[in-house]
């Protein structure tokens, strides 16, 4: 009886499922799926090596440093880094005086006032995180075209290819290829956008940010070209995304090493112990 | 328990003693997994993968219960305490990343598992009832798994949620009813986002229980072997400890070094990036893909692309939960005496196109619905539900098997040389030998 029903079930499953691939076929044949634009012209990601990449990989707290430069002067404009605290650049190579003094710097984290209880802002501490660019997501939307700028805090890990992408997007802006708009007229870039083959629909609300070299003057000299910017601030934003990937690639080392010795002796154990045994 | 020749327990301290003649605690653990427990001889190495699924179980609870102590399931705020977890709380990375890979690693230990079942015929009579407990750990498993993903309130977690909820609206009639109530809201949100906290925090436990049921029937007839022939006599099994102990330390060796090497190495590598975008209602993501474990029923459920008397969506739900619920006839559809897929030539042909096609089903699961995934989905889909309820049932009646070795120690004097069994585990001189 169980055997009865299942044969009728399963030719019902089968029997469905061959009628959906007949379907599907059939209008494939008919009805090719359209090529777009975005299939044809986006573009994988470029290679980054970035020094915290691999089982092995730290932080170049230099490179992170002038990230957060390139951040400060140009992104935090419009993206926030509302989960990154200020305390937290001590992981990059900052003292204690430096991290209250770029804290101090700002002077616009939301507050209230002591006396009068209305709404203000004071001072940042060490203890505040970045503060936004905007009161809040419609001021955010007002300001940008009706695009609302992501917070950047987990960007390098909330993208394929995290760091890569955004080293990718911040260097690949260009003209629309003459290609595209030949076989695909309608898919011209908007006006307000801009054209960019990593961006998943290919036109992105963001102008380019970096555009010429020396648009941020690096404290320690490096030369600030265009694509020294771009990977500098990749590099602090894979950072922000993962502040404990130093601490975390080492507890790896080190356990890995430590299985490797138990693993090996659990192996001695067990051959020893079945060493009489026949299996 | 299940053998005559089974040890019996012999306290040799004096506080055991005390103990066992209070409560025989010490006995049930000797018996369970100790030396009173006779096991075939001949397990190989597919054999690792019960007690590894337990050692994922245990680091799912602990780590679990250190996570909910600063997770907080509000929609306004969950999102957030994840990433003070991964931020703030020490060692708080360790602790998230080893649970959502944990996950991982539980479900790659239990599908070997599942697979070394179906391979050896493990689900057969006498032993219906492990199987049987055991695809109902499955369920619970796939169940606290969904409901774990939803917690961090990324963009998965919440349209995970939609989704798989909206598999409810799919019962004609009082479907959306259903979702709604499930959901205690027209849309996931803090209602749902409680209950799920609340239950994936309740299951485990559930699991750990239906596990001991699973053992205890485990310790009925004893365990399976790769002969699927059973054991004859008390040459043909070794007490659990310290054979299958010793052996199942370098399993679990072997485990904590490929879990060691994802989380500290790989951690985001099974995941989602879209995970780690905050939960928004108003912004469906391009692709909504489950975590990997799910790939080939998400495969099964969207093969279904045709209405055909019921709504292509009702048939593609019907057979997503058909193709697990399945399982729990395997004993009485698969009625060959042989259990082995070593000796059956046939049901072994087949069972190697099914591992190919759930492996395939899995990476369509994983990839956009473009109509090439669709299609082999379609067809892969179709050779699932054959498999279990047609072909096999079919195999196990025409199928002529090879033939069976008259014992596992005959079969393992056969591999291994020597026609006597001069050695076998329980000669007089061995335990010595174990000791030295």
């Amino acid at each position: 009886m169980v055997r009865f029903i299942a044969l009728i079930v399963g030719i019902a499953f089968a029997g469905v499922l061959a009628l959906a691939l007949f379907g599907t076929v059939t209008g494939l044949i008919s009805e090719p799926p359209a090529v777009t634009a975005e299939h044809e012209f986006h573009e994988h990601p470029k290679e980054l090596a970035l020094a915290s990449n691999g089982p092995f990989g730290k932080f170049d707290n230099r490179q992170v440093q002038r990230g957060l430069q390139v951040y400060k002067e140009v992104c935090a404009g419009c993206h926030s880094l509302r989960l990154v605290a200020f305390r937290d650049l001590k992981e990059i190579g900052y003292n204690d005086a430096q991290v209250k003094a770029f804290a101090g710097s700002y002077d616009n984290i939301p507050s209230i006032n002591p006396d009068t209880g209305e709404v203000a802002t004071r001072k940042g501490v060490a203890s505040d995180r970045f503060p936004s660019p905007f009161a809040n997501d419609v001021a955010a939307r007002a300001a940008n075209n009706n695009a609302l700028p992501p917070d950047l805090s987990l960007m390098a890990k909330a993208r394929h290819d995290g760091a890569a992408y955004v080293y990718s997007l911040l260097t690949g802006y260009q003209n629309q290829p003459a290609a595209l708009l030949k076989h695909f007229p309608d898919s011209k870039t908007p006006e307000g956008l801009y054209y960019n083959p990593y961006f998943a629909n290919l036109n992105i609300a963001m102008p380019a940010p970096i555009t010429t070299d020396g648009q941020v003057t690096y404290l320690d000299g490096t030369k600030a070209t265009v694509d020294q910017m771009a990977k500098d601030v990749s590099a602090f934003l894979v950072w922000t995304a993962e502040p404990k990937l130093q601490a975390r690639h080492g507890a790896g080392i080190a356990t890995v090493l430590f299985l490797l010795i138990f693993t090996f002796l659990a192996y001695g154990a067990y051959q020893n112990v079945w060493r009489n045994v026949k299996h | 328990m299940s053998f005559p020749w089974a040890k019996q327990y012999q306290p040799g301290n004096p506080v055991m003693k005390w103990v066992d003649e209070r409560l025989p605690f010490p006995r049930l653990v000797y018996n369970a997994v100790g030396a009173g427990y006779p096991v075939p001889r001949n397990l190989n190495y597919f054999w690792n993968f019960g007690v590894l699924a337990g050692a994922a179980l245990a680091i799912q609870i602990i780590t679990g219960i250190v996570l909910a102590m600063h997770y907080a399931a509000n929609g306004a705020i969950a999102f957030d305490s994840v990433e003070h977890i991964m931020r703030d709380v020490n060692a708080g990375w360790l602790l998230r990343y080893a649970h959502a890979n944990g996950a991982s690693m539980f479900f790659i230990v239990v599908y070997l598992h599942i697979f070394r079942g179906l391979y050896y015929g493990s689900y057969k009579a006498p032993r219906e009832m492990i199987w049987l407990l055991g695809v109902t750990i499955f369920l619970l498993m796939m169940a606290t798994a969904f409901m774990g993903y939803v917690l961090p309130w990324g963009q998965m977690s919440f349209w995970g949620a939609q989704v798989i909820t909206g598999f409810f609206s799919a019962i004609p009639g009082i479907g959306e009813t259903i979702r709604v109530w499930l959901l205690g809201g027209y849309a996931p949100d803090d209602a749902a986002l409680n209950r799920f906290f609340s239950l994936h925090y309740l299951l485990p436990f559930v699991i750990a229980g239906v596990i001991i049921l699973h053992i205890w029937a485990l310790h009925i007839p004893g365990s399976n072997n790769p002969t699927g022939v059973e054991v004859k006599g008390e040459q043909d099994t070794v007490p659990f400890h310290p054979y299958y102990t010793a052996k199942d330390g370098f399993g679990l060796g072997v485990f904590l070094l490929v879990f060691a090497v994802l989380l500290f190495f790989f951690p985001n590598f099974l995941g989602h990036p879209d995970n780690y975008i905050p939960a928004n209602p108003l912004s469906t993501p391009a692709h909504i893909v489950p975590e990997w474990y799910f790939w080939p029923f998400y495969a099964i459920l969207r093969a279904f692309t045709v209405d055909f008397i019921l709504p292509a969506k009702l048939w593609g739900v019907l057979a997503m939960f058909g193709s697990i619920l399945l399982l729990f006839f395997l004993p009485w559809l698969d009625n060959s005496p042989v259990r082995s897929n070593n000796y059956r030539p046939k049901a072994r042909i087949a069972f190697w196109i099914l591992v190919l096609d759930v492996l395939i089903l899995g990476y369509c699961g994983g990839s956009p619905a473009d109509p090439v995934y669709v299609i082999l989905s379609q067809i892969c889909g179709a050779y699932y539900f054959a498999h279990f309820l047609i072909i096999l049932p079919m195999i196990s009646r025409s199928e002529r098997p090879a033939p069976l070795p008259n014992s596992i120690t005959e079969a393992v004097l056969a591999k291994r040389g020597g026609t006597s069994p001069a050695h076998t585990a329980l000669t007089p001189a061995q335990p010595s030998a174990v000791q030295s």
